[in-house]
Formats: C-alpha cells, sequence, structure tokens
C-alpha cells in the first residue's frame, strides 16, 4: 500500500497466510502471536521475538512505536527495520518478514530467517499484536513526552491512537472536499513546540464563480497542529508526485531501508540522519539538516533521524507505479541525480 | 521551557552538511534552498530536488515575474517574504502548452483569459496553480519560494554548482 492506496500490488508464489493469534498469558495480560516461523509475546517490558534460527528481544516502546509506522504505512516502500535484526520488506502485495537478513554479521553466522507473507493476513496479525499490546494512554505516534508508558502488564488498550487514519490529500489539503486543515475546533490544537509558529491564513481574493479554484492554505501552521510524530501525510500531489510533511520529535522508530530514492526539505529546526547501508548495516553517512536544507536518501541506505526540538520536515515520494516495477526487475536507479 | 521554532530566511539561514564515512557526498544531492534562491536569478527555477521526471524547484521572488502555465497543477510554497500569485484562467489553455507537455512554459506575452483572482502568500502558504489557467508571481521585496512541479523548459539544472561535492 505505501503512502497512496493506488500503487499496484505483484503477487508472489508461496506468499504464506499462516498466521495465529495464541492464547493469552495469565502473568501479563497479553496474548501471543505467531506467523510462519516467527513468534512474538510480550512482558511487561520487552517484546521477545522466536525464530527457527535464534531470538531476539526489543524494549516494548520501541518496538510498537516500529509496528506502529509498519502498520499505518502499509509496509511502507522498501524495508522497515526495526532495529538491527528484525523487520519486513515490502514486495507490494507480499512482504518479506525477516530476522538477520540485512545484518552481515547474521547473515555470516548463518543465523539469518525470513519468510514471505501475503500482505494482508500480515498486516492482520500485526493489528491485532498492537491492538493487544497497547496500553491504555501509551500513543505510539507520540512524542515520549506527550504520552503515557508502554511498560506493565496488561492495562486496557488505545484504540483512538493506533486506528488514526493517514492523511493522504487528493490535491491539495483544503480544497473543497479534500482533506480539511487543522483547526482547534477539529480537535488538532498546537503543539508545544509550535507555540511560536504565525497562524496566519493566506489573503486569498479569488473573483466571482472561482472560488474553488483559487486557493491556499498555512502549511507551517497546519504541520504546528500535527497530533503525532514520523508519520508522513500527503498534503499535495503533481501526478505521481507527493509532499508529504511531517512534525518530527525524538527518534525516527524505523531504520528505513530505502527502496527507491527519497527525498527531504527540513522546513523547521534541525534532524541529524544516520545512513546505513541498506544491506550490510554498516555507516555510510551522517547528515546534519537545517532548516532550508534538502537532501536525497539513495536507495540503497537505510535512514533514522533524530529531532530533538519537534521540527517540520518535508518528505517527497514519488508513487509512481513504474517504479515497483523497477525495484521488481533491479532496473529503479540508486541516486536520482548524476552530476 | 518555551521553544523556538527555526525557520530559515534569505537574509538568514545556517546549512547543515554531509558527513561522510564511506560514500560519495553527490549520492545526497544536499544543498539549501535559501542559498539557491540567494545565489540564483530571479524567478530562475533552480531544481534542488529530481524523482524521474518530478521536480522540485526553489526560486528568488523579486519584482514582477513572467507568465507560466502547464498543462498539469503545481503548488508554491513561500520560504521567506511575501509574494503575490496571479491567475487567469485561459480561454484556450490547450493552445498555449500542450496538454501532454511537462512542467512550467513561460508564456510570451500577456494570457488571454478572465481573471481568476489573487493570493498573497508569507511565510509556510502553499497556494494551489491550478492546471488551465496562466500565472504570475509579485514580490516588492526578495522572497524565497519553492514549486513542486515537473521538469520542463523553464527548470534549471546546475547540480554541480548548488551541491556539497567534497567530503
Amino acid at each position: 500500500m505505501a503512502m497512496t492506496n493506488d500503487t499496484p500490488t505483484i503477487s508472489r508464489a508461496g506468499a504464506s497466510k499462516d498466521t495465529a493469534v495464541l492464547n493469552l498469558d495469565n502473568s501479563t495480560g497479553y496474548r501471543a502471536f505467531r506467523a510462519g516461523g516467527f513468534g512474538f509475546r510480550r512482558d511487561g517490558y520487552f517484546a521477545h521475538i522466536s525464530f527457527p534460527t535464534g531470538n531476539h528481544v526489543m524494549s516494548i516502546d520501541a518496538f510498537l512505536r516500529a509496528l506502529m509506522r509498519d502498520v499505518a504505512w502499509g509496509f511502507f516502500y522498501g524495508t522497515v527495520n526495526f532495529d538491527h535484526v528484525v523487520g519486513t520488506v515490502n514486495h507490494y502485495g507480499s512482504v518479506t518478514l525477516f530476522a538477520g537478513a540485512f545484518n552481515d554479521a547474521y547473515t555470516e553466522a548463518g543465523r539469518n530467517h525470513e519468510e514471505l507473507f501475503d500482505s494482508a493476513a500480515l498486516m492482520d496479525i500485526f493489528k491485532k499484536m498492537l491492538a493487544d499490546w497497547t496500553n491504555d494512554g501509551f500513543d505510539p505516534f507520540a512524542a515520549p513526552t506527550e504520552t503515557g508508558l508502554a511498560w506493565g502488564s496488561k492495562n486496557g488498550a488505545n484504540p483512538n491512537a493506533i486506528g488514526r487514519q493517514r492523511v493522504t490529500a487528493k490535491r491539495m489539503v483544503g480544497l473543497p472536499g479534500d482533506t480539511p486543515v487543522r483547526t482547534d475546533a477539529n480537535g488538532f490544537p498546537i503543539n508545544r513546540h509550535f507555540a511560536d509558529v504565525p497562524q496566519d491564513l493566506p489573503t486569498v481574493e479569488p473573483e466571482p464563480g472561482f472560488e474553488n479554484e483559487v486557493s491556499a492554505f498555512n502549511l507551517f501552521a497546519y504541520l504546528s497542529r500535527s497530533d503525532v510524530t514520523w508519520n508522513p501525510s500527503v498534503c499535495s500531489v503533481v501526478g505521481e508526485s507527493l509532499f508529504c510533511p511531517t512534525s518530527e520529535e525524538y527518534i525516527l522508530p524505523i531504520d528505513h531501508g530505502n527502496d527507491r530514492a527519497e527525498w527531504f526539505l527540513q522546513f523547521s529546526d534541525e534532524i541529524d540522519w544516520d545512513v546505513k547501508d541498506r544491506v550490510t548495516g554498516r555507516p555510510r553517512a551522517r547528515v546534519r539538516m537545517k532548516a532550508g536544507d534538502i537532501a536525497c536518501m539513495p536507495a540503497d541506505i537505510r535512514h533514522t533521524g533524530y529531532s530533538t526540538k519537534r521540527s517540520m520536515l518535508l518528505v517527497w515520494e514519488n508513487g509512481s507505479p513504474k517504479i515497483v516495477n523497477l525495484i521488481a526487475s533491479g532496473k529503479a536507479p540508486v541516486v536520482p541525480v548524476i552530476f | 521551557m518555551t521553544a523556538t521554532t527555526k525557520f530559515g530566511s534569505l537574509n538568514a539561514y545556517e546549512k547543515g552538511r554531509v558527513t561522510i564515512i564511506n560514500d560519495n557526498p553527490r549520492n545526497y544531492v544536499f544543498s539549501n534552498v535559501f542559498e539557491v534562491a540567494d545565489t540564483s536569478a530571479p524567478y530562475e527555477r533552480v531544481a534542488v530536488g529530481k524523482n524521474f521526471e518530478y521536480v522540485i524547484e526553489a526560486f528568488r521572488a523579486e519584482g514582477e515575474s513572467p507568465w507560466y502555465s502547464a498543462a498539469h497543477d503545481e503548488f508554491v510554497v513561500a520560504m521567506d517574504g511575501e509574494i503575490e500569485v496571479h491567475l487567469v484562467k485561459l480561454d484556450n489553455p490547450d493552445s498555449v502548452v500542450a496538454p501532454d507537455s511537462q512542467g512550467a512554459h513561460r508564456l510570451p506575452g500577456d494570457p488571454k483569459g478572465r481573471k481568476m483572482g489573487k493570493i498573497t502568500l508569507r511565510r509556510g502558504h502553499m497556494a494551489l496553480l491550478p492546471v488551465g489557467s496562466a500565472y504570475r508571481l509579485r514580490a516588492a521585496k526578495p522572497a524565497a519560494a519553492i514549486m513542486q512541479t515537473i521538469l520542463g523548459p523553464e527548470t534549471v539544472e546546475k547540480w554541480a554548482t548548488i551541491c556539497q561535492t567534497k567530503a
């Protein structure tokens, strides 16, 4: 699915639908889950992932934040590394669940394992896991200082937080019939870190009859009212060119392994990016972006970002269906510009 | 603690950079839209991002621009200063720009059509430049903006000039 709902799907033979909700643990109150040979269970502090060649542990808050993105973004573009061991690769119709597949120590030791799943089947079990393991008060989309705690035994649920609909404007935010602007009245107060961001509106003076076409909105004010972090949403569309601005605070919960070039334009403040090799995980660069900086993430890297103060970032994606086929055939360009 | 949001401007921007560990800095195509706007001619539409046929152009708005039109929507975001957008509904858009063409095209003179209206943008404001229209920008003082569009005859590519090339 990724950022648009019209991404073509590619069928792959052997994609498994073998998933299961397992028994409830009476000591913690959480259910365990299974996807093929992968097992998932949580306790008060950790997610425990088992697979035929080993096992792995993640802090539960980090696991839930990563799982939330993978679910909300429909497995996104390319690889979603939950951390240096576990993650998914989107084949747009099927998805690989892996452990150690993009970690050269694991692969050299033969400890890596991966299985191919039908996307809908894995998404279903991921959603059930997310719903069961997210306690009341914990919002995996929120900055750590703006939410409750993920720890402890089963304590209610938070369906409103994990069930948000991703914003995907069809043409531009604010146009009649399209995604509305954010206001206090529709439940989007200004974030504490953006209290100083001007909320003025553009001066729009349409001639009679052109009220629906002469249109503008305050994008920075719109971003100042975002209630989530690290969650790009489409605000304007030119063909398959998608402007997906987002507000960022703390750490990008995944290490995103690109399968296509992805662009970042820093609208405000500052983000540091760690860039590693997509396959091996070895460091390749650090990118410090300040307001006005624009940079490309090549298609052979993985990246994660750090933003101390909440910042505004324009993520620019190309959702063209032709790229899916180029990726499948290995012909997608690694860098978008040669100079 | 009160947080202060830092935006850039033509007169005050700081660039970050790519610190290379094991890569080529050119792969990151790293530049800064304020620097590009500041060092280019007014309304020189410089590509700062490119993804197949799609581009992000950065430019300095200063004085009055030519009239432009495209066979598809475009979007402009004011990054600094104040920019007027004047829109005209073209009587016969296909005669102005070929319907299968891409990117913005400069018109030889004033467009023929009905006035659609005017938008005044300030920092952070985004406007639709709708297909079937012509537009002209005007800025009394230097301003900076970006354009979401497709590579076209008005797009200037000068990557080696604007991008970080050394580690």
